[in-house]
């Protein structure tokens, strides 16, 4: 064996294993294997069902919540609806049981189980979760529930979705379903906000100011949106009503620079970075129309991107190049207490909060030439640093999703800058962009 | 021809005088005229002529600028002739335009069997607003903007830094003598400072070390006695980029601070 392949060899199940040890890092928690049979369709549904399976079985997956069970290692016999049980009788079996799913082959947990019909003119989903490993079906069943969709892919695709929704939700999961990506794109000559569904689609233009807008932030109700833009000139912040598109009240501070602005958990304050006559831009306070400015650090140095923990609105993280090049800090809302968070190699950026509020990602150069970001995670209460991604391209601004297991992120591995979403552990990567240049993404909370 | 048809017309003209004065000639021979009437009884002694009347004598308006005119309009009664100074004889009741360049009087003086009157009116004239002053000759003025884009030069900084290198400073001092120069053609303007930084930083950061390196060029200008006032700091970060390349010799290109007019 040449050095090379015991290298791979041993390689392989170290990468597995640290896959798996994220996702639990971030859960707290070991992974429950779920059993996810294809389910089949009763006459006219049965065309819908192969993308029903996939989308069903994708959604479930890429919640990384769970470990799939293998399907080659399913039984024969695949109930679909809680008729089909039958307890064996004296150890014997009468038909579909329980244990067939929690036995040593499958090793399941749970089972998701059901079948589609075409109803009133309607696909209708019949769907039901089973807890495999208990000895009977009251304790068994967690949940039956009837979804209704037009009979079509979009209709194929809606109740598989909303089923998952419901099956992550019975383990704390907020599902992705419904949410938004907010980014900047270039698309139509000038940097704009755009949003897109959390797949990707429904592209949709938000703001039309042939400025330069960059940097978006939502407010923590989803309602405001915040960015830096080139409207008054100067770099300032901009507040819009999300859906409309509106203009808010912000009175930008009279400086050279307002930018990177945040919102605070009960959404009335922010903070920004901003300079007050000379000086370097610091870290501001100011309530959420720009009144009652308040300085917050007093640096030599840039310091700018402040993110307030959603779970405790008195610490804060920032990016500041008070120590030399740029690094990642933590401190109280006050400005004291401030301690840096990465070793002072490289340099980091775009600290975002975990929706649980222990956990950031950010990006980082370490160990690598300037501009070769990666994405990291960071316990910040154990200062234990784990890296997300592995030198393909520049990777930058991981925000999470709501589900606090996806990260968006912006990356030119394909070859220019898109949007792209994974599973915190590296796996499941999706382009969701394809159209100009497409960067610092914001997930709805 | 013309001349030959004038020619015509004067032989026709000639011929027709001839006649009338054969016809004049033969009245001179008519029978002799009746005799005179009978004197008439004595008249009383004829009643003394009246001096002439000036009616009116006026000039309007009564004051102009040099370059103008007035109207000088009289009425006269009982005269022979009348005369005014400086026109000379008139008709007894007229108008004339006149544009003298300095005050003028007019005099009338209407002549007649009764005697003479006299009357006079003054147009005041005053002299025209002077002309603007003519501009001293001096070269052509060119735009602010001609002249920052080609007298400012450009300043370089080293990755993730905002001090000003000593290439920097050698530009500078040849900028601060053009801005001087710039300053006294346009009073008024204002040059903007812009801060640029290469891609390979953050986006969020080089938006705050664009702003130091505009700054701080700004600051360097300052202290060599340019007024902070006329000089605009703006950061772009690594939004506006002059060259496109991931290569040092591209980013060096970047990581500078660029003067404009606006």
């Amino acid at each position: 064996m040449n050095r090379r392949t015991a290298l791979l060899t041993f390689l392989a199940p170290a990468l597995h294993g640290q896959s798996a040890d994220i996702i639990s890092r971030i859960t707290g928690g070991q992974q429950p294997t779920i059993a996810i049979p294809d389910f089949r369709g009763a006459g006219e549904a049965q065309p819908w069902m192969q993308l029903f399976n996939l989308t069903l079985f994708d959604e479930v997956a890429s919640a990384g919540l769970f470990r799939m069970a293998p399907k080659s290692f399913y039984p024969l016999q695949v109930p679909q609806a809680p008729q089909d049980w039958k307890a064996p009788i004296g150890g014997r079996s009468q038909g579909p049981w329980l244990t067939d799913w929690s036995n040593p082959t499958v090793k399941a947990n749970y089972l998701a189980m059901g079948y589609c019909a075409i109803q009133n003119n309607q696909l209708v989903l019949f769907g039901w979760l089973y807890d495999v490993t208990q000895p009977d079906l009251t304790n068994a069943q967690m949940f039956g529930k009837v979804y209704f969709g037009p009979i079509s892919e979009d209709g194929a695709k809606k109740i598989a979705r909303e089923f998952a929704a419901d099956i992550l939700a019975k383990f704390g999961a907020k599902s992705l379903l419904g949410s938004k990506i907010y980014f900047v794109s270039n698309r139509t000559g000038s940097k704009e906000i755009w949003s897109m569904d959390y797949d990707g689609s429904n592209q949709r233009q938000i703001t039309r100011f042939n400025s330069i807008c960059t940097t978006p932030v939502l407010s923590p109700d989803n309602s405001k949106l915040a960015f830096t833009s080139f409207l008054q000139g100067n770099p300032g912040i901009t507040v819009l009503n999300a859906e409309s598109a509106r203009r808010l009240t912000f009175v930008n501070p009279v400086s050279s620079i307002v930018a990177s602005p945040n919102f605070a958990p009960d959404g009335k304050s922010m903070l920004f970075s901003t300079k007050i006559g000379g000086g370097f831009p610091n870290i501001f306070s100011a309530n959420s129309d720009g009144s009652n400015l308040n300085r917050v650090t007093s640096a030599r140095a840039v310091e700018t991107e402040p993110k307030i923990n959603p779970k405790n609105s008195s610490e804060v993280v920032f990016v500041s190049g008070r120590s030399g090049p740029v690094q990642i800090y933590r401190m109280n809302s006050s400005g004291s207490d401030v301690e840096r968070l990465t070793d002072g190699t490289g340099t980091a950026a775009n600290p975002s909060w975990h929706p649980n509020g222990q956990i950031i990602s950010f990006s980082w150069t370490r160990g690598l030439e300037p501009g070769d970001f990666n994405i990291f995670m960071m316990d910040v209460a154990k200062r234990e640093i784990t890296q997300l991604t592995h030198g393909a391209g520049r990777n930058l601004n991981p925000v999470w999703g709501p589900d606090g297991l996806h990260l968006v992120f912006c990356s030119n591995r394909g070859g220019s800058l898109q949007i792209w979403t994974m599973l915190a552990d590296g796996t499941r990567l999706r382009q969701l962009t394809t159209a100009g240049r497409n960067e610092m993404p914001v997930w709805t909370h | 021809m013309l001349l030959v048809k004038s020619h015509k017309q004067l032989s026709i003209a000639l011929l027709a005088l001839s006649l009338s004065l054969f016809a004049v000639g033969c009245k001179k021979k008519a029978p002799a005229p009746p005799p005179p009437p009978a004197p008439a009884p004595a008249a009383p002694a004829p009643a003394p002529k009246p001096a002439p009347a000036i009616r009116s004598f006026t000039v309007e308006p009564g004051s102009i600028t040099a370059g103008q005119s007035a109207t000088l309009s009289w009425a006269v009664e009982n005269a022979d002739s009348v005369n005014i100074s400086g026109i000379g004889a008139v008709q007894s009741t007229g108008n004339r335009s006149v544009s003298p360049s300095s005050t003028t009087t007019y005099r009338l003086t209407a002549t007649g069997p009764g005697g003479t009157t006299e009357r006079s009116v003054t147009l005041s004239v005053s002299a025209p607003p002077p002309p603007p002053r003519q501009e001293a000759p001096r070269p052509a003025v060119k735009s602010l903007s001609e002249m920052v884009g080609s007298l400012l030069a450009d300043v370089y900084f080293d990755y993730d830094k905002s001090d000003v290198r000593e290439d920097g400073r050698s530009i500078l001092n040849r900028n601060a003598e053009a801005l001087k120069q710039i300053f006294a053609a346009h009073p008024s303007g204002v040059v903007t400072i812009e801060g640029h930084c290469d891609e390979r930083g953050s986006a969020e950061y080089n938006l705050g070390l664009g702003d130091r390196r505009s700054t701080a060029t700004k600051d360097y200008l300052v202290n060599l006695g340019i007024p902070a006032g006329q000089l605009k700091v703006i950061s772009y970060g690594n939004e506006k980029p002059t060259c496109s390349e991931s290569n040092e010799s591209c980013w060096q290109k970047n990581r500078r601070a660029h003067f404009s007019a606006n």
